[in-house]
């Protein structure tokens, strides 16, 4: 397991935004998968995602990882930032789009 | 699960908390929760849904498989 954990420490840090989902972006196998890519999409600057479908370690060592038992779950800048609910929230508030910075022109 | 279970879960926890509870679906398996609570104050977003998470223990994923979450510190206005 703490194989696992830093696998998940090198994909955090090595990703300024990343989006653990259940399936990819453009098939999310769950509706909060779908919604958190929508969101992302919105923002219009690059992300990373890891299927954690695809990997039976990383989907339960994720939850463990940021003490928080569903998936999606979004890191930025190596930081989580919560799961779709808190994502919605934040992107309406104008707080993502901050945290996140611009999309360059 | 029944939506009064997870409610009642919800306030065992966190005994101030008003817990609305909405069946997305209709098939008791897709709710949507919101949770007010005056405990949550000074808590960042990730904190609060983890107290609620944290009151539902291992049924969070399992046999609760989708719960939309929404938790709020009461306002002045209407307590």
């Amino acid at each position: 397991m703490t194989d696992t954990r830093q696998r998940i420490d090198a994909l955090v840090t090595s990703n300024d935004i990343l989006l653990f989902m259940k399936g990819t972006p453009l098939f999310p196998q769950c509706g909060f998968s779908s919604r958190a890519i929508a969101i992302l999409d919105h923002l219009g600057l690059p992300f990373g995602t890891v299927d954690v479908l695809q990997d039976q370690d990383l989907r339960q060592g994720i939850k463990e990882y940021s003490d928080w038992p569903t998936v999606p779950q979004l890191y930025v800048h190596g930081e989580f930032v919560g799961g779709s609910d808190i994502m919605m929230e934040m992107f309406e508030s104008g707080e993502l789009k901050q945290l996140v910075g611009e999309p360059s022109a | 699960m029944a939506a009064q279970d997870i409610e009642a879960l919800i306030r065992a926890a966190i005994p101030d908390a008003a817990v609305e509870i909405r069946d997305l679906a209709g098939d008791g398996d897709h709710y949507a929760a919101r949770v007010v609570s005056a405990s949550f104050a000074g808590m960042s977003r990730v904190r609060q849904h983890q107290a609620v998470y944290a009151a539902l223990g291992a049924r969070m994923g399992g046999e609760l498989h989708a719960l939309q979450l929404e938790t709020a510190i009461p306002s002045g206005d209407h307590q």
